[in-house]
């Protein structure tokens, strides 16, 4: 386990530049998740780390050492790629233990078989070890994966989207093995992913990354509650945040230089209210396009009277309304957002 | 338009029984998912509807006609698949005319049809366009223009958002079922994600292992599931499942777990005893200090708007909560567990089929074996 430091590397492939002067630590012992939408330059970050690329500008840094110019083999780390690789002809003890037998770092065989067999308690498929690798579900394969970078204490691992390939139920699971297995080996750990959930999930703190640049870098919480601009702030979130032109609901106090407000499902409240009826503080009328309950809440869309603009609201899932209804949408909590997209102070 | 109704379909590739003796309808206009984990039988199911496979035994129907020796294209149906291959030399409006042109309709009628497809899937700037240069929305869309084009009876689409990135496959979701919402088509959609099939059917079907679990409208099977493998399969995070042993009679509205009594909704059957397992979805488990039934958290995942608590009770049962985010709760900490009791289902353990009580009567069942 070691620090990892990235000091405004930079890369450009032909007409791109995937990774624009990013600074980021990662402490040691700390699992920090890069999300970002495709062509964002998540995957190239973790390449840079690896080694697998050089940085055009700027200085990677590993326990303290620069490690810029040095090859993958020599920085220490270990990389857990989307699809698992696994060697075919091994079985999973075999996978496993493969890292250890490297001639760069010669051990005994007993010495292998404790660390192969922790490991594998650890992801629980030990029951597994004498099978062969390809007679695995996708789970216990990815798990095979993660268990082989683990087994030799590296400095930093790297993971590009190693849950992304398991399905939904799977995904769950795993999410929590490795949060689990991260705190308990103490690992420092870079993750890459596109999905949000598993980014506030995982992280301890989550990096943005927008267009190579690296937007925001906090706790899911701030991140979610707090969003540097309207763009993190879409990115978190489903559904996703409303953004409304400032005059859509001048009811709400916002700060001059506001042109967009941001409000969370989560965070309006719809009633039925009869179109003469009285308006609460900070509420504007609106008619019910659709509402659809999707398993345990409710979604609510919305035109707001007198403007193009249309909204999302959470409800109880008990509480249905018909198409059409008159309603008013109350904000309890927004953000507001300059000319330029970044969140102004309240 | 169409009805397709399928009667004791039953699919075998040598020893291995792919379908077993499925019977179900999709309504003339109905956007029907064949949901299940890979193996469970949809993809045949819906290959045998499309013509690509021919079943062992059993029948399919479209309008009435018995298509189930035919072959697919003596079939009126349009079937998008999950890699959407197009014609690369071919500009947009080539590629979507090109079934047509098969067909050997007249160039007018080409151009109009075209140019229809293109409107409803508001994709009529991209029409000269080379189809090598379109973001993956825009492939997705030209490859729906080609099944559209037809004016087919039905659609069938296995999987057709599986390559895209999560983000964008929620885009069109919402794309997919407006569009059928337009064209009021019927639709038979095959996946393994449950969220889409959520959000996009109007009639879901849980195939498990060549067999359709549950036939129903999603918020059904979602509040109503009728075995434990739906219940497991549909929910994220899963339905909590805690085990027990007890016989109960008729009317009854409380068991016992773990030295604790718990309410659920009033049987309408009798069990003997036997082993049980209480079914409480995430969101209906509060956590209460004074509770009875005891566990520990385990851990703690932030949504954002909510947050997920794992937790262990003193009997080794893994529990999940989906509780407010303001809730102060940390890894260690000891708590009593509370379920809303109205949303419970009890199951049989051994052969995993739901208890019935006056909250889940009148389940439509499904029909097979």
């Amino acid at each position: 386990m070691a620090e990892l430091r990235l000091e405004s590397v930079s890369r450009r492939f032909g007409e791109v530049q995937a990774v624009q002067g990013l600074d980021l630590t990662v402490a040691s012992g700390e699992l920090v998740v890069l999300l970002g939408p495709s062509g964002a330059g998540k995957t190239t970050t973790l390449r840079l780390a690896a080694g697998l690329e050089r940085p055009d500008q700027g200085r990677v840094h590993i326990g303290g050492r620069e490690v810029t110019a040095f090859a993958p083999a020599l920085r220490d780390v270990t990389f857990v790629f989307q699809q698992y690789s696994l060697y075919p002809h091994l079985s999973v003890y075999d996978n496993l233990a493969f890292p250890l037998r490297s001639p760069m770092r010669r051990q005994s065989e007993d010495s292998i078989r404790r660390k192969v067999t922790e490991v594998a308690q650890l992801l629980r498929i030990d029951d597994k070890l004498a099978s062969p690798a390809t007679r695995l579900s996708g789970g216990q394969m990815q798990r095979v994966a993660i268990g082989r970078a683990l087994v030799r204490d590296p400095a930093v691992t790297l993971m590009d989207e190693p849950l992304s390939s398991l399905d939904a139920k799977l995904r769950n699971e795993l999410r929590l093995e490795l949060k689990r297995l991260q705190q308990d080996t103490g690992a420092t750990m870079l993750l890459v992913t596109h999905d949000q959930v598993e980014a506030m999930t995982l992280a301890q703190r989550i990096g943005v990354l927008d267009r190579g640049r690296l937007v925001q870098v906090g706790s899911p919480q701030q991140i979610y509650e707090e969003p540097a601009s309207a763009a993190v702030a879409t990115r978190l979130g489903s559904p996703r945040i409303n953004l409304l032109a400032r005059e859509a609901m001048p009811a709400l106090p916002v700060p001059a230089a506001t042109v967009t407000i941001g409000v969370r499902a989560e965070h309006l409240r719809v009633q039925p209210c009869a179109p003469g009826g009285v308006l609460a503080a900070h509420a504007a009328r609106a008619r019910v396009r659709r509402s659809e309950r999707l398993s345990d809440l409710r979604l609510v869309h919305l035109a707001l009277e007198g403007t193009p603009q249309e909204l999302v609201s959470t409800a109880p899932p008990e509480h249905d309304f018909e198409n059409g209804e008159a309603v008013s949408v109350e904000a309890l909590q927004w953000h507001c957002f300059g000319a330029d997209g970044m969140r102004l102070a309240a | 338009m169409a009805e397709i109704r399928v009667t004791h379909l039953h699919k075998a590739f040598g020893d291995f029984t792919a379908v077993k003796d499925s019977t179900f309808t999709v309504a003339d206009g109905d956007f029907f998912c064949l949901l299940g984990p890979s193996g469970c039988g949809k993809t045949t199911t819906l290959r045998m509807i499309a013509g690509l496979e021919l079943p062992t035994s059993g029948q399919i129907r479209l309008d009435g006609e018995d298509v189930s020796f035919l072959r697919a294209s003596q079939r009126d149906i349009a079937f998008v698949f999950q890699m959407f291959a197009l014609y690369p030399h071919l500009n947009v409006r080539r590629n979507i005319g090109f079934p047509l042109l098969c067909q050997g309709l007249p160039r007018a009628e080409i151009d109009r049809r075209v140019a229809q497809a293109a409107q409803t899937l508001r994709i009529t700037g991209i029409l000269d366009q080379s189809v090598s240069g379109l973001s993956s929305g825009d492939r997705q869309r030209v490859a729906l223009g080609r099944a559209i084009v037809r004016e087919p009876k039905a659609f069938l689409m296995d999987e057709p958002l599986g390559a895209l990135d999560a983000e964008f496959r929620e885009l069109m979701c919402e794309e997919l079922r407006a569009l059928h919402d337009r064209l009021g088509a019927t639709t038979v959609y095959v996946t393994h994600d449950q969220t889409e099939a959520m959000a996009m059917a109007d009639t879901i079907a849980v195939m498990n292992q060549g067999i359709v679990e549950q036939l129903g409208p999603p918020q059904e099977v979602y509040d109503h599931p009728a075995s434990v493998f739906v219940a497991d399969f549909i929910g994220s995070p899963s339905m909590n499942f805690l085990p027990f042993e007890s016989g109960l009679a008729a009317g009854a509205c409380e068991v016992a777990i773990g030295g604790s009594v718990q309410g659920v909704p009033r049987l309408s059957e009798a069990v003997a005893r036997r082993p049980l397992l209480y079914g409480v979805r995430p969101e209906h488990v509060r956590l209460r200090d004074d509770a009875a039934l005891r566990a520990e958290v385990i851990g703690t995942e932030y949504l954002g708007t909510s947050q997920i608590v794992t937790l262990r009770t003193l009997q080794g049962a893994s529990v999940r909560a989906k509780v407010p985010v303001r809730t102060p709760v940390r890894r260690g900490d000891q708590v009593g567990l509370e379920f809303d009791a109205a949303h419970v289902t009890l199951f049989d353990a051994g052969s995993g089929r739901a208890l019935v009580s006056e909250r889940n009567s009148g389940l439509q069942e499904s029909d097979h074996g």
